[in-house]
């Protein structure tokens, strides 16, 4: 018992923690507050502005990222929950200068209007073809169902998905139904 | 640990409730004691009496399931229907069901089906049928001092349908009314187990038990169903707010009783 009390107040945490976070492939180490929340730890404690913050009530999907490959809302996580982690961003989909065959289709296929929801569409539309190649549309738009644009664009972001997902596999059309 | 804080410290499992009840300081725990890096938590699987899901399996991992589909496609049916897909990657079966919020949708499923939670504390482990735990809003039987640790849903037998059906505003939202119900018939076709629950239209997720005593017993037909749903109206007590006034809510508690009863009658007989 005296031991396992021990450990415990070893674990306790103060105000502050250390965390180290590997941020597209790139190692960071940082001391937060505790409450720090991983989308603030990514934009301000290291500077990645790529990932937005909208509505600060886990609806709107502006600030998905992927943690260990996984779409998440960084506005609902703990900086210190992503500790020894891997978080991949916006930031991140750019491979020796070249665009990242979803950017790429949001750009043709005009994706994005005002732009806000864009990087958080990208990482969950990246995530969706990491795990489904070759989506339906219906399969797109259950997979960004998370993810609000009010601009509406919704038509263009499906396509420009559709887009990638062509680019990636070369599939004809825009997958099986 | 949970001790040391005398009930001032919250359990965090995927923190898609407590994170955004927090920031609107609804919710203001002097410490977070942080369940997702114990692995051994997050599991499902069947032995001989039980479907065992660990408390902190991801609400997707419980949907992408090909067993819970085929055998448990309740919980297939709601969690389908859970916030969106990208809080379904950090929220918990284990805080769907423990976190008492009437109008999350496991809870209903789980009264339906009959489950039991099995939660640990100091003094060591016990188990609170799913019927016993809701208590009030966001009051359930858990003491401070302990954490949910697995659910244990009866295993499934022959000639059992179970369904989930939500009405929402739009993806994502809460409900304006969910049901869910299970049905096991006999070899004639006579109905001998019945479960109802029902989400977001009382204080706490409801066990329609009027509704399941006129179901046991008999051969469903639409007036059976028809009557069964009528009793589960009886029982629900919404109140009105943005997703509707509480006469709509309650004559939607018999529509989508209806529709919950019908789909779990046919996947009994063998359909989808």
């Amino acid at each position: 018992m005296a031991l396992a009390e021990a450990r415990a107040q070893e674990e306790d945490v103060g105000p502050f923690v250390r965390v180290h976070v590997t941020v597209n492939g790139k190692p960071y180490e940082a001391e937060v507050e505790t409450r720090t929340l991983l989308v603030h730890f990514i934009r301000e404690t290291i500077g990645l502005t790529g990932t937005h913050i909208g509505c600060d009530t886990t609806n709107c999907g502006a600030c998905t990222i992927l943690l260990d490959g996984k779409p998440v809302k960084s506005c609902t996580i703990l900086a210190v929950q992503a500790d020894g982690r891997g978080v991949q961003t916006v930031e991140g989909l750019v491979s020796d200068g070249k665009l990242h065959p979803v950017q790429e289709g949001f750009i043709e296929e005009h994706g994005l209007q005002c732009g806000f929801c864009t990087p958080g569409m990208m990482m969950t539309s990246v995530a969706l073809l990491q795990k489904n190649p070759q989506p339906t549309e219906e399969q797109i738009r259950r997979a960004i169902s998370g993810n609000l644009c009010r601009c509406t664009g919704y038509v263009n972001i499906v396509k420009a998905v559709q887009h990638a997902a062509k680019k990636i596999h070369g599939a004809p059309g825009g997958g099986k139904a | 640990m949970l001790d040391r804080y005398g009930g001032e410290a919250k359990v965090l499992a995927g923190g898609q409730s407590l994170l955004p009840v927090m920031k609107l300081r609804l919710a203001e725990p002097k410490a977070l004691v942080d369940l997702n890096r114990i692995a051994d938590l997050a599991f499902i699987r069947e032995d001989d009496k039980f479907l065992r899901i660990g408390a902190m399996t991801r609400t997707n991992d419980l949907l992408d399931s090909k067993m819970v589909r085929e055998r448990y496609p309740i919980l297939t049916d709601a969690a389908f229907e859970i916030a969106d897909p990208l809080v379904r990657n950090m929220g918990t079966v284990g805080g769907n069901v423990s976190h008492g919020d009437p109008a999350n949708d496991l809870p209903a499923c789980m009264l339906a089906l009959g489950a039991q939670y099995v939660v640990k504390g100091p003094k060591g482990s016990r188990t609170i049928p799913a019927k016993e735990f809701y208590q009030d809003t966001f009051v359930t039987a858990l003491e401070p001092n302990e954490i949910l640790v697995e659910i244990h849903v009866p295993k499934a037998r022959p000639r059992q349908g179970t369904a989930y059906v939500k009405l929402e505003k739009r993806v994502g939202d809460f409900p304006i009314v969910g049901v869910a119900a299970n049905l096991v018939i006999d070899s004639k076709g006579k109905i001998e187990q019945a479960g109802v629950g029902l989400t977001a239209v009382g204080a706490t997720a409801l066990k329609a038990t009027d509704a399941e005593r006129e179901l046991v017993g008999k051969v469903a037909d639409d007036a059976l169903l028809g009557r069964a749903a009528a009793l589960a109206e009886a029982m629900a007590k919404p109140t009105s707010d943005l997703r509707g006034p509480a006469e709509y809510k309650k004559a939607m508690v018999r529509v989508m009783t209806r529709r919950a009863l019908r789909r779990a009658w046919e996947r009994a007989r063998g359909g989808a």
